[in-house]
């Protein structure tokens, strides 16, 4: 039944993301919002997947890196399905969606292995802790989507060489304050879900520096991410550097929550010796 | 069989002392439609004027009456004596034509300005204006009705009218890609030519409400500042007032660029980086064109504004193909409407309509009643079939009698409403076009008639 209903959220999400992809190259007007409806349906079939799995396991779907990627996958279409009736950027679907189908399916391509022991994961704290970094980072891959948006369209207007993506995207200014919206709302998320986990760290392992590898690159992600926060509200940083950053420091949160997970060893990843 | 006639001048085929005078009436109070009384052979009748064009739209049994009548009423209405000729700068667009050159109006594709919105809602208060003096019936009724829906699906299926035209438009379009909202922005003017000019005046249409105006000779300066209720700026201290610019236009007569590229990377720290866009439309340029090296700095010069409209006039010509298939297909789709309108196909169908339900009917019947012997079964398809037959004498005959009137296709299309019998026809209509309820008023004022 779980899985059922996970492959028809996959479906779901496919076909939303055709809808949206169909709608970069033709101006269709009821098209948005036909796919929109449907990565709903999509993120409520996924939904009661998880809390099925949930029901089942006792913890919050979040011990493999499998669940973890759906469950991060999720949340990603929650917030992006809510930010499109906040901001009502229709385009912003044609490059939202897709990564919600490659965050679906390498959850399912990625071989299991457990993370985290299911224990932890009964704890109020740990659930904050998943909770705020998931947000943040879905907040951080719309960052991402609207950087990749800003960094076409400025290329159309510096190099005076207008493809068809011109008419379709909106403003520089307004896809800059989107991604501001998103950095500034999902940085201290970011700040809030890490000083938790150091804090459980320092708990668990009674010390919260272990020099584990995910650990280090959490930290090296939250640098990036503190440097932009930084930059934009001090000097005013914006536009092409700015959207460079956020993709700089989504490329980070990948390799932390995949490679580290998956090649590195670490109390994060089945490799590790101390749990 | 009544044809629609298009007859006018346009831009295109009218010499300018003729155009000057339409412009004039096209001012008057006087509509020509009032003249439809007096007129004996045309039924029905549009009138639309601009500045540009002027065009009867009407239906009439004789075409060379009809259009000799019309002619006469197009040069009262102008004020020309008969002694100029008017002939040579008239189009007489017929029937499946004269559709035909009514939606490519209404689309906008025969304007001056092709894409320009303008002449569509045009149209539309000469529709109105129609249905106040109830000249419009049956056939144009539904014919601008066509036309405003043919131009709706033209608009959203092509991007003719999004296409920037003129250089001082193709900037502002640029500058709203780069700011959005222009209301807030503030734009600079460096000098004080026409082009500055047109180009502050397209700037303030969108919206944009603080101007500077820094020119050599204060007093042209403060001309245009009067205009457009901008301020003034001393010539020399304009690099100052890049801090608190978004736009600037740049068309000095000066030799030597006047903004280099130091003058505008020392001061985007104190922008905080704020976009800076510079349309520099002066030749030579007025702007060292290493400033677009500048993170958020664009600048373009009037070559690269060329450059842009080039590329949408490439685009317009692509879309104005798919615009002209829309057209062809409309014309075709109306056309069969028409051709629908005439008796004989009406009794057709109707007499199909009545069949196919007996049929229908007479089937379910029997078989809820299987002991029905052959001999009953034939007598209740006897039956039913005179039934019928009585039931339609009448309006058919009423309608091979009307076939014959000016009238005719007030009846047809009333008998096919009546009868529900355009199936794909209507179900388009059915959907919500603006003035619906006026058509269907002027419509029942008219077979009241």
């Amino acid at each position: 039944m779980e899985s059922l209903f996970l492959v028809i959220a996959m479906l779901c999400y496919l076909s939303g993301t055709v809808g949206y992809l169909v709608y970069l190259f033709r101006d269709l007007e009821q098209l948005p919002r036909i796919s929109w409806t449907i990565l709903l349906a999509g993120a409520l079939f996924h939904g009661v997947a998880l809390v099925m799995r949930m029901v089942n396991t006792g913890h919050i779907p979040a011990a493999t890196i499998q669940e973890a990627l759906s469950l991060f996958a999720w949340v990603f279409v929650v917030t992006y399905l809510i930010l499109q009736i906040r901001l009502k950027l229709r385009i912003l679907g044609s490059f939202v969606s897709p990564l919600a189908v490659v965050f679906m399916l390498s959850s399912w391509l990625l071989p299991s292995q457990i993370m985290l022991k299911s224990e932890f994961l009964k704890r109020g704290w740990v659930i904050v802790h998943v909770a705020s970094l998931f947000l943040a980072i879905a907040l951080f891959a719309v960052a991402f989507s609207v950087g990749v948006m800003y960094l076409l369209q400025e290329r159309h207007i510096k190099k005076k060489n207008f493809g068809f993506l011109y008419e379709r995207l909106p403003s520089l200014e307004r896809l800059d304050s989107i991604a501001n919206y998103c950095l500034m709302s999902g940085f201290p998320l970011m700040t809030a879900g890490l000083i938790i986990g150091f804090a459980n760290a320092a708990i668990v392992w009674h010390s919260p520096w272990n020099w584990d590898p995910k650990e280090i690159l959490s930290l090296v992600t939250w640098i990036i991410y503190a440097v932009l926060v930084h930059e934009r509200l001090a000097v005013g940083w914006r536009g092409r550097r700015a959207a460079w950053l956020s993709i700089l420091g989504f490329s980070a949160i990948l390799a932390t929550f995949v490679g580290a997970s998956l090649l590195l060893g670490g109390h994060h990843s089945v490799l590790s010796g101390k749990m | 069989m009544s044809h629609i006639v298009l007859l006018g001048m346009n831009h295109k085929t009218a010499p300018v002392e003729i155009r000057e005078q339409l412009a004039v009436a096209c001012r008057k109070e006087v509509n020509p439609l009032h003249m439809l009384p007096h007129l004996e052979q045309v039924d029905e009748m549009v009138f639309l004027s601009t500045c540009n064009r002027v065009e009867f739209l009407f239906t009439c049994n004789s075409l060379a009456r009809g259009i000799r009548e019309i002619t006469a009423v197009l040069r009262a209405h102008v004020g020309l004596s008969d002694s100029v000729p008017l002939d040579s700068y008239l189009y007489v667009h017929k029937d499946l034509e004269a559709v035909r050159h009514l939606f490519m109006v209404a689309s906008s594709l025969d304007s001056m300005i092709v894409g320009e919105p303008q002449v569509l809602g045009q149209l539309k208060d000469a529709y109105r204006n129609a249905v106040e003096y109830r000249t419009v019936r049956v056939v144009l009724n539904r014919l601008l009705h066509k036309s405003f829906s043919v131009a709706k699906r033209v608009r959203t299926e092509t991007c003719i009218g999004s296409c920037a035209v003129s250089v001082s438009y193709a900037a502002v379009e640029l500058a709203r890609k780069i700011f959005g909202d222009l209301r807030d922005k503030r734009v600079l003017l460096i000098g004080a030519g026409e082009m500055a000019e047109l180009a502050a005046e397209h700037f303030r249409r969108q919206g944009v409400r603080r101007m500077m105006v820094a020119n050599r000779t204060l007093e042209r300066a403060m001309e245009l500042a009067a205009r457009f209720k901008a301020e003034t700026v001393a010539f020399d201290r304009f690099l100052e007032e890049l801090k608190a610019t978004d736009i600037v236009v740049s068309s000095t007569g000066a030799q030597e660029p006047v903004i280099s590229y130091r003058d505008v990377r020392s001061r985007m720290r104190e922008r905080r980086n704020k976009p800076l866009f510079f349309i520099d439309i002066a030749v030579p340029r007025d702007v060292d064109p290493r400033v677009n090296e500048i993170d958020n700095v664009y600048v373009y010069d009037i070559d690269d504004l060329q450059g842009v409209i080039d590329h949408n006039r490439e685009e317009r010509q692509n879309q104005a193909q798919i615009a002209e298939h829309i057209i062809n297909e409309e014309t075709i789709k109306f056309n069969n409407w028409m051709n629908s309108l005439s008796a004989v196909p009406t009794i057709v169908s109707v007499r199909e309509k009545a069949e196919e339900i007996r049929r229908n009917e007479l089937r379910k019947t029997f078989s809820q009643l299987p002991d029905l012997s052959d001999r009953e079964k034939e007598a209740i398809e006897i039956l039913t079939a005179s039934i019928i037959k009585k039931l339609l004498h009448d309006p058919i005959v009423f309608l091979k009698q009307k076939a014959q009137r000016n009238a005719q296709a007030i009846y047809m299309d009333f008998t096919q409403q009546l009868f529900n019998l355009v199936e794909g026809a209507s179900e388009e209509d059915a959907a919500p076009v603006e003035g619906e309820d006026a058509q269907d008023q002027t419509f029942l004022k008219t077979a009241k008639k």
